[in-house]
């Protein structure tokens, strides 16, 4: 598999031709199961095939129970200058309904240590809305996090998964299920604390100190290129998506022989504005009317514009030099608000 | 002349029709080996999906017998009573009638009905006892029942099995034995009925012809005589698989005409058409106006696509003589049209084929029968109330009069009892009960029609275990006790949900009618009331909460064109709702609030 991926980034180095490289991440599935000389080696391929920029921002994901206290030495000592650690929550009883692989001993043991070791850039996912938790005891957990003082963090609300012991629990009624009135609690709770100690909430998802936003992430919301090597990775090229085979084998038979086994779809552009609704929706940079008439007419901005009124009216919308951009209010119905401000095609708006 | 054949082939539904004009074509050599599939003539999608014919479809076969050449005009009609208008136009182009009696069901209502449309028109009447290939068919008993319901001898049956192909040799022959070539005179001027048509986007309005007396030439001027318009015939042709020009389609044949004729509105089925420099005096006694049974707004989804949804229409009702329609409007949905249908099953087609075949996305409003009302001001004053808001104010109203219908209904004996206490619950009173035989049974019953044209069908299906079989007809108006039963959405009457209801079964109906909207209306960021009201009193209450909750958590790299999509298909579900004050209500609420029982 290594010798696969280090072969899809020699052959698709002609993408990146005129492009710098600013981030690598290694994420998706277990990328820590990569010990530090394999991680190195993938590193130096991008930089022997690549133009990378000064001081690019190099993430690696993982789990507590992956970051021993010798992964993460180990790791201090690699070129990774990010961590993004799958935390969820620091309370055992949480993770038991996730059924998570680790405790929360593991997960408070591991920011600190990797603080400790030298790594000031740190995200830490974490999850609300999840049954039986209390508003007190979500922000116990927001709490904590403040406390390591990690400067950056993605929460997301749970999501009951099909087939998972979670669902099954929720079925049978001895789990309440999932509330959205406890989940926008959370979420109001969430972007209030962490405003006061001075994050910036970037994304409806994520939040960071100055200086401190991801990256690597920041661009897929603007739009930004990308190559994602590997079985079931996306990459986007400005027009086009593609995404590799999902199944391992396949992929390893398909870079055996010098191919790419990817999927191909070209964005029309009633599709890149749609994204760029979506995207910008839940991003602190917004849909700026300004970029919709230059890239898509006139008559598409103005065709936003008439749709957005009724959410600007209600308060779920703000316009402001000519961006519009989801409130506290209407963040937590961002995907209904979007795609009302879809087009099926440019010509509905009657150029 | 003498070696024309023209017949129809008439049945209760699903007795095998179509199945029966698959090897009619077969034997006859009509279709190539490529071209074969079940129920070839049902070349609708609606009605492949359905499994059911709705349109009549003529076909013509060519046959040598005995040394001769035959020409063979066949018309397969649909079975479900809501098309029983299709059968009784195609009767009138025919001299003679395919009866198909499954061997295993035997004689079913609509095998009665649609006998006597034959009759009425003194069709020869061959009788084909088919699926005698089913192990669960009864060949003797249900030749006895023909005989009995016919009169004829039990050798005048033809055993056959439209799936093996038995009988249809002896079918053939009979059709050509015993129905009479066409009557007409050649020598006389042209003389042919329009019995069918329908809208080709490219080459304009075709009709489908019977040439009474005359003939008709490529070429021929000719006369409409009930628009009095005159037109070149372009194109003449018969119908075979695909349409086949021809110079000329003599008297007794059947045919298609293409005049280039773009207003759907020129041309009306049951009209006359003639030779425009020597036109007949007597035009051919057209269609008997369609009576419909249940009547409900049709509104485009988006109110600019009005005069187009007019136009639709307009080239629907080619296709469907038994579609009426006229102008309306609805504070809720703004203009449409009141429609006129001849059951729920036609209403629901209806709306299929003017979203497939039209593009057209509609709503139906609530349906509802046409009842007579009178005011205390004028008691001996009808009005016809075929919209719920036609109804006077209850303080104004001396009484209202709603559509009876005499139901027959033939089951086992086995279910006489459920089926009974299904018609007393609809409000039906059982005016007779015949033993056909030990086990089958005709129970009439007199019942408001309002009560029949909802759900009736279903429900006799479920009860009956699929052993009954119904068919209907009206035997005039009644005192009724009606209210109308509005619905408030967010405080806000829509017209369009407005019911016309039975008191006694308002409280009960009002209710469901509540919580079927609960499910039907998406929540939306606010709470929203649905309320049924009796004039200014409320009956019943639902609410629909708040939407918390729209978006998720995580949108990455490979995130984002799949959510694009999902967003993408809930923006077109979203563009077949309709805004209706603040609340955006889906298509199909509108109709689905009286099927309560789903
Ligand atoms: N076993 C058997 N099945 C048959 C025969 N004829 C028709 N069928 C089946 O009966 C069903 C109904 O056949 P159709 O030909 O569609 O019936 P129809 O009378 O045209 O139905 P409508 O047009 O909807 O009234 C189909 O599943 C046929 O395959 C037969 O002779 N034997
Ligand atoms: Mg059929």
């Amino acid at each position: 598999m290594l010798a696969c991926l280090r072969k899809e980034l020699f052959l698709r180095k002609t993408e990146f031709e005129k492009e710098k490289v600013e981030t690598i991440y290694f994420g998706g599935g277990t990328p820590s199961v990569l010990n530090t000389d394999e991680l190195d080696l993938l590193i130096d391929e991008v930089y022997r095939h690549y133009d990378v920029a000064d001081a690019p921002e190099i993430t690696l994901e993982a789990n507590p129970d992956d970051l021993s206290r010798q992964k993460i030495e180990e790791l201090a000592q690699s070129r990774v200058n990010r961590l993004s650690i799958g935390i969820q929550s620091f309370d055992d009883e949480d993770l038991k309904m996730m059924n998570r692989a680790h405790n929360a001993e593991e997960a408070s043991f591991c920011i600190e240590y990797a603080r400790k070791m030298g790594f000031d850039n740190i995200s830490i996912d974490l999850i609300y809305g999840v049954p039986e938790m209390s508003t007190e005891r979500w922000l116990k957990n927001i709490n904590k996090a403040l406390e390591y003082g990690v400067p950056h963090i993605s929460s997301y609300a749970l999501t009951v998964e099909p087939r998972t012991a979670l669902e099954k629990l929720i079925e049978k009624g001895k789990v309440a299920p999932v509330n959205d009135e406890l989940a926008q609690e959370h979420f109001n709770v969430l972007v209030e604390k962490l405003e006061e100690h001075g994050f910036i909430h970037y994304e409806l998802s994520n939040f960071g100190k100055e200086g401190f936003f991801s990256r690597n992430n920041s661009a897929y919301w603007l739009g930004k290129k990308y190559i994602g090597i590997g079985p079931s990775a996306h990459s986007y090229d400005g027009r086009q998506r593609s995404w590799n085979i999902a199944n391992n084998p396949k992929y390893i038979r398909a870079l055996e022989k010098d191919e790419i086994p990817a999927t191909f779809e070209t964005l029309s552009a009633a599709d890149r504005y749609n994204e760029y609704i979506m995207t910008g929706l839940r991003t602190i940079w917004g849909v700026s009317l300004r970029r919709v008439e230059e890239e898509f007419g006139r008559t598409c901005k103005e065709h936003l514009l008439k749709n957005s009124e009724k959410y600007l009216k209600e308060g779920l919308l703000s316009l402001n030099d000519q961006v519009l951009r989801t409130t506290q209010k209407g963040k937590f119905l961002s995907d209904g608000i979007a795609s009302d401000l879809f087009l099926l095609n440019l010509r509905e708006t009657g150029v | 002349m003498k070696h024309i054949r023209n017949f129809c082939i008439i049945a209760h539904i699903d007795h095998g029709k179509s199945t029966l004009a698959d090897r009619l074509l077969d034997f006859t050599g009509s279709v190539t080996e490529r071209e074969k599939q079940d129920q070839l003539l049902d070349n609708m999608d609606l009605e492949r999906e359905r499994g059911i014919t709705i349109k009549s479809h003529a076909i013509q076969m060519e046959y040598e017998y005995n040394g001769e050449q035959y020409i063979l005009n066949l018309i397969d009609t649909p079975g479900h009573v809501d098309f029983s208008y299709e059968v009784s136009r195609s009767i009138a182009a025919c001299e003679g009638a395919l009866l198909v009696v499954d061997a295993a069901q035997s004689i079913q209502a609509q095998t009665i009905s649609n006998l006597y449309l034959a009759l009425e028109n003194d069709l020869e009447i061959i009788p084909v006892l088919n699926k005698v290939d089913l192990p669960s068919a009864n060949p003797e008993e249900v030749t006895d029942d023909i005989v009995d319901l016919l009169g004829c001898d039990a050798e005048e049956v033809i055993p056959a099995s439209a799936k093996t192909g038995i009988g249809i040799e002896d079918i053939l022959s009979a059709i050509i034995e015993r129905i009479p070539a066409p009557k007409g005179n050649p020598d006389e001027s042209l003389q042919a009925l329009i019995f069918d048509s329908v809208y080709n986007p490219f080459r304009g309005v075709e009709t489908y012809f019977r040439v009474i007396n005359g003939e008709i030439t490529k070429g021929q001027k000719i006369k409409f005589l009930a628009t009095d318009k005159t037109y070149f015939a372009d194109e003449v042709g018969t119908l075979k698989l695909s349409q086949e020009p021809k110079k000329v389609i003599k008297t007794g044949d059947v045919g298609y005409l293409i005049t280039g004729i773009k207003d759907a509105r020129e041309v009306k089925v049951g009209d006359t058409i003639t030779d425009a420099a020597n036109p007949t005096s007597n035009m051919i006694e057209g269609f008997e106006n369609v009576k419909p049974m249940v009547f409900a707004g049709i509104y485009p989804v988006d109110t600019e696509d009005y005069e187009e949804l007019r136009a639709s229409m307009e080239k629907l009702q080619l296709n469907d003589a038994s579609l009426v329609f006229a102008p309306e409007s609805s504070a809720a949905l703004g203009f449409g049209f009141r429609c006129g249908f001849l059951g729920m099953l036609h209403l629901e087609i209806i709306q299929e084929r003017l979203e497939r075949e039209f593009d057209m996305t509609v709503i139906t409003t609530v349906p509802n029968v046409s009842y007579h009302a009178f005011t205390k001001k004028e008691p001996e004053n009808t009005i016809i109330v075929n919209n719920p808001s036609d109804l006077p104010d209850p303080s104004k109203l001396d009484r209202v009069e709603e559509p009876y219908i005499k139901a027959t209904i033939i089951t086992k004996s086995d279910f006489v009892g459920s089926v009974m206490s299904l018609c007393i619950e609809k409000r039906g009173e059982i005016t007779n009960q015949t033993y056909l035989t030990p086990e089958r049974v005709e129970l009439s019953f007199d019942m408001p029609l309002a009560e029949i044209v909802f759900d009736f069908y279903d429900r006799l299906k479920t009860v009956s275990k699929g052993y009954a079989s119904f068919d209907y007809s009206p035997i005039g108006m009644r005192a009724s006790k009606l209210v109308k039963v509005d619905i408030l959405i967010n405080g806000n009457s829509v017209d369009a949900l407005s019911a016309l209801i039975h008191a006694d079964n308002a409280q009960t109906i009002g209710k469901k009618m509540c919580e079927k909207l609960r499910a039907l209306i998406p929540r939306q960021q606010f709470d929203i009331p649905i309320q049924a009201a009796i004039g200014a009193k409320i009956i019943s209450r639902e609410t629909i909460k708040a939407l918390r909750k729209d978006v998720t958590a995580k949108c990455y790299g490979g995130d984002i064109s799949r959510k694009r999509k999902l967003l993408e298909k809930q923006k077109k579900g979203k563009k077949r709702m309709r805004q209706v004050g603040n609340v955006e209500i889906p298509q199909q609420a509108f109709m689905a609030v009286l099927k309560l029982n789903d």
